[in-house]
Formats: C-alpha cells, structure tokens, sequence
C-alpha cells in the first residue's frame, strides 16, 4: 500500500514538474494540476495509512485507534478548494493573455525571450 | 459611496492597528500576547489569532500602506478597471491574517487569501506589460505554495499538530530518527517563504511583476515580502529558538547567505536598472537582503534595528513607487485603455474616461516632486539624518560588536555590504535623478492630481517627523524584538489558553 501511495505521488510530481517546465501555457497548467495532485495525496498520507478504518467516530466505546485521522482529511479538502481555485484563475488569466498576444507562449512571444 | 467605504475601512484598519499596538505593549516590558481561539473552542483543537509586538507592528505597518494605497488610488488608478478597492481590501485581509494566526495551516489559507488578491491587483488594468509578467507570477506563487502544502504536512506528520506554540514546546522532545524529517519539512517551508519574500536565487519574478502593476498596488505590494520574511522570523525564533534541543538555530548559516546574496544582487540590479520602478523594485531585494542577514544572528539590538529597517525601507519603497507613479510616463506606464477591458466590466461607468479627471493642479510640480524623489533617495539608501539612516546605524552597532553569529567573520561581511550598498545605491538613485531632472530639460512637467500626491506628501511628512521624534517608535520596536526573543511568553499564553479580550 504505502509503495503504491509512494510510487503515484512520484510519479505525479515527476510529470508534474516536467510539464511546468515546457513553453505552453496549456502544459504548465496541467502541470501544476498534477503537482496540486501529488501534494493532496501526500498530505492525505501523513495521517498514516490504514485499511478498513472508520472515518466516523459511532460509538463512543473503544480507543481512538481503531479510527483514521481526521485532520489531514480536513486539511486536504481545503488545499483541494484552494488550488482548484487558483488554477481556475490562472486559466482565465491564460485565456486573456492567448487573446492579447495571439499565442500561448509562457513568455508572450515565441522564441528567446 | 465605493470610495467613502473603502477609506472609511482603511482607517479604521489603522485605527485598530494602532490600538492593537498599544494593547500589545501595555504591560511594561514583559508585554502581553494577546490570544483569540476562533469559535471559542478548546485551546488544544482551537485555531488561535496571536497578537505580541512583533504581530501589531506587522499589522500596523500593513495599515498605513493600505491606507496609502486607497487614498491615493482613489483619483485615477482605479478607475482604471473594477473592483480595484475591494481587491485591496482582500490584500489587508490576508496580509492581516497572515501576521497574526498562530496556526501553520491557517497561515496557509491566509496567504493564498492574499496572493488571490494581489493576481488581481497586478493584473489590474490588464493590456500587454501586465498580462505576461502576471502569467508568471501567479505560476511561481501557485508552485510555492504546493511547496508550503508539503512542508506544513512533513511537520504536521511529525509533530502531529499545527499549533506554532504547541509545536514550539513539542520540537525539543522530537526523537532522533524523525527528526530529520522534522527538518526536511521545517526547510522545504522555509524555502517556499523565501520564494515568496523573493530571495537569492528565487527572486528573479519581483521587479518584473511589480513593475507591470499600476503605482499604488506596486507600493501595496511592498509589504508582501516582508510577510515571507516575517513567517521565516516567527518560526525560527519560536520553533527553532534556544529551546528546541538539537534542533536550534536550524538553518541559520543558510539565511545568512541567502541574505547576503541578495543583498549583492539587489544592489547590483539598482545600478543595471533604467527606469524608477525597476530601481524601487531592486530596492526592495536590498531591504530582504539586509534583513535575512540580519535576523540571521539571533541578536535582540541587531533584531531591533532590522525591525525598524524593515519599517522604514517598507515605506521608503512604497512612497518611490507611489512617486514613480506622479511623475508618470517616464515610469513606462501611458495610459493605455485596453481593449479587452470592456469584456469583464459590469458597469460602463467605471471605466476612466478623459473628462471626469478630478484634476486638481497643485502649482509647481516640478519642485514638489523632486523634493519627494531627494527624501526617499535618503531614504532608501540610509543617508542621514532620515530614518533610514538610522535604521542603518541601529543595524551597525551591534555588528560592529562581533555578536555570536552562525559563523566567523560574519558580521563584518554583512556590516560592509550595509554600508556598500548604501553608497551604491546613492550612486544608482543620484543618476536615475539625473536623468529624471535634468537631462531633459525641454520635458513638459507632469500635472500632479492632488488626490494622489496628499496621502505621498502625508506619508513622506511623517517619515520626516520620526527623525524626530523617534525615541518612543524605536523602544517599542526594542521591546518587540526582544519579546520575540524570548519566545516561551508566546507559546505559554497560547498553550495554556489565558483569556483574552
């Protein structure tokens, strides 16, 4: 399990940060679409992994280890919010510069900068 | 109406910083900090507001640029598109939040808050100088903020909480084979503030993208590096302070460098720069340079004078960018009216049109101006007898008395560049007034508005009067510095919960 969660992060940051590298607009977007990935995952691992934990507290008896941890759960559904956000920003700000300088070069123009 | 809200909030923004201030400094010289648990839960699971000195002069500083920026944006900049006002009162919002949380995560939610709002201040205006300089900078912010994400779950993995006190009084007891990852978390979030305070080699995005913004939010934006500076600050005198075991004084030597480093570049840079707004951006890696070395040392006399260097270098860049702004196309800034704009406009009249100008002239512009131009030259380049000099002068005497730095010989090194780069940046700004002044002498004199240049000439004003009046500003400042140094205050209020207003 965890060399599976292990390996999907790495892989994901890998392309991820390839993608961020290129010329167009259109792949450091996605880009960063898998880095924001590869960073949900991984804040959802710290809270350790289990199988067959229950999210939800039922009854009161038993120890709190029988459960998953809650809070990185609560952390990776805001981080979630946040970055689509942000990327929805960036791919309106993206759609402004395509209109303005007529192509999706990172840079505005192609070639040197 | 719009326009009465949004003054009417930035003062009173002021007011409460003002207030906080003195809330925070009203028990003698041990001080209070003040705590705030949102939705009043139990101090362990709460997320809680901290306020000490260091926070409330943060708060304060963020007020008195956001006034300065509604104040003066009022007349002309933005008109140049919508929302400006309330974009700006988002930036207050974040920048407020950020400096006083006392939680990791939240610090994140409040700078994404803030950076949202700086997109769209940069992009303000939009046309072609802003859209690709702001392409870059939302793709840089976006990157390190993952960074931040991953480096506040490392901790988080670690530590098991949030909480900067309660991480604070956790560090020292962190078993060894962990604790390394502790430090990898600590680094990778550090690496990402400096990314954000624009550092040596991560800077490279700053004087291009506050360039393309318009005058006043390139002068609100000076604030926001000093938030990665300030969070770097926090977290290594509270978590990483004289308590935290084997973990203490991590990373030091490498704030060091990435200071001086900064500091070489962003001299140079100065004296590359053709332009105004390229010289106040370059000015601005001065000021993260000089104060990353100067934080570096963990010295209270050294902290107190980067502290107020920090005030003062703030405002002397903000009132040069506001400056840039007055004296007009020179700066590179025509007013364009793009004609994308209309697309995202709601209202037709929002946008400027030629006569509705409420030009008010002021009588001799050309005096006016360059009586600003030679008080922030002062300014930023620390000559006396401003206070920018004798932020300066705090800085080099506890240098000069060889404080235990992260390694030897390192106070003379960053003594020398302080001074260094003050005479080149004299250099820098005496020519960029040259060619600004007098090597046109057949140039039209710019029609200053008064709405712009009041809140400028009130700011500079003040400036000058704490030349004077500077014994009250600079022992509070003193006594932050030396609050922050002694940070269990700050984790005991927080951890046992002590009541607050």
């Amino acid at each position: 399990m965890e060399i599976v969660l292990a390996a999907a992060i790495g892989v994901l940051t890998a392309s991820g940060v390839w993608l961020i590298l290129r010329p167009r607009t259109f792949q450091v977007i996605v880009g960063l679409t898998l880095l924001s990935y590869a960073v949900n995952l991984f804040i959802f691992s710290t809270g350790g992994l289990r199988i067959g934990a229950e999210p939800v507290l039922r009854a009161k008896t038993g120890s709190l280890e029988a459960y998953a941890d809650p809070l990185p759960q609560a952390l990776v559904l805001t981080a979630i919010v946040i970055s689509f956000a942000t990327t929805a920003l960036l791919l309106v700000v993206v759609l402004v510069a395509r209109g303005l300088t007529g192509g999706d070069h990172v840079d505005g123009r192609e070639g040197k900068p | 109406m719009e326009a009465g809200l949004a003054l009417a909030a930035s003062f009173a923004t002021l007011i409460v910083a003002l207030l906080l201030a003195g809330a925070a400094d009203q028990a003698g010289g041990q001080g209070l900090v003040l705590t705030y648990r949102l939705g009043d839960w139990p101090t362990n699971v709460a997320i809680v507001l901290v306020a000490d000195r260091l926070s409330a002069l943060m708060v304060l500083l963020a007020a008195i640029l956001g006034l300065l920026n509604t104040a003066s944006s009022l007349s002309r900049w933005a008109r140049l598109g919508p929302y400006y006002t309330a974009l700006s009162q988002f930036l207050m919002m974040g920048l407020n939040g950020a400096f006083l949380t006392g939680d990791l995560f939240n610090l994140f939610v409040f700078f994404e808050i803030l950076l949202a709002a700086s997109y769209g201040l940069l992009l303000h205006g939009s046309g072609d100088r802003r859209v690709a300089p702001g392409l870059h900078y939302i793709v840089i912010n976006l990157a390190a903020s993952l960074l931040f994400l991953v480096g506040v779950s490392l901790i988080f993995g670690v530590t098991g909480t949030l909480n900067m006190a309660a991480l604070a009084e956790m560090v020292g007891q962190v078993p060894p084979p962990t604790r390394s990852l502790l430090h990898v978390g600590a680094s990778i979030l550090a690496v990402a503030f400096l990314v954000k305070a624009a550092a040596w080699p991560l800077g490279f995005w700053l004087p291009r993208a506050y360039d393309a913004a318009v005058p006043p939010a390139s002068a609100m934006f000076a604030i926001m590096t000093k938030v990665g500076i300030y969070a770097l600050l926090r977290l290594s005198l509270l978590v990483f302070g004289g308590e935290a075991g084997e973990s203490a004084g991590l990373g030091r030597e490498w704030l060091f460098f990435a200071g001086v480093a900064t500091l070489a570049v962003g001299v140079v840079g100065m004296l590359a720069a053709r332009d105004m707004r390229r010289i106040a951006g370059y000015s601005l890696l001065v000021s993260v340079g000089t104060l990353l070395g100067a934080i570096s040392f963990g010295d209270t006399a050294l902290l107190a004078g980067a502290l107020f260097y920090m005030f003062v270098s703030t405002l002397g860049a903000a009132a040069f960018y506001q400056l840039s702004g007055l004296i007009g196309p020179e700066g590179g800034d025509a007013f364009e009216d793009p004609p994308t704009l209309e697309a995202y406009d709601p209202e037709d009249d929002g946008l400027l049109t030629e006569d509705d100008e409420r030009a008010v002239a002021i009588p001799a512009p050309i005096g006016i101006l360059s009586a600003g131009f030679l008080i922030c030259t002062l300014i930023i380049a620390g000559i006396p007898p401003l206070p920018g000099f004798m932020a300066k002068f705090a800085m080099l005497g506890p240098l000069l008395q060889e404080p235990e730095g992260p390694m030897s010989g390192a106070a003379a090194l960053l003594a020398a560049l302080l001074v260094g780069s003050s005479l080149l940046a004299l250099i820098a700004m005496a020519r960029a007034g040259i060619q600004i002044w007098w090597a046109d002498p057949g140039r039209i004199p710019p029609t200053i508005r008064l709405g712009e240049a009041a809140p400028l000439g009130a700011l500079l004003f003040g400036l000058l009067v704490l030349t004077f009046a500077i014994e009250g500003p600079y022992s509070f400042i003193q006594r932050a510095a030396m609050q922050a140094l002694a940070p269990s205050q700050y984790s005991s209020a927080v951890v046992e919960g002590e009541a607050g207003p």
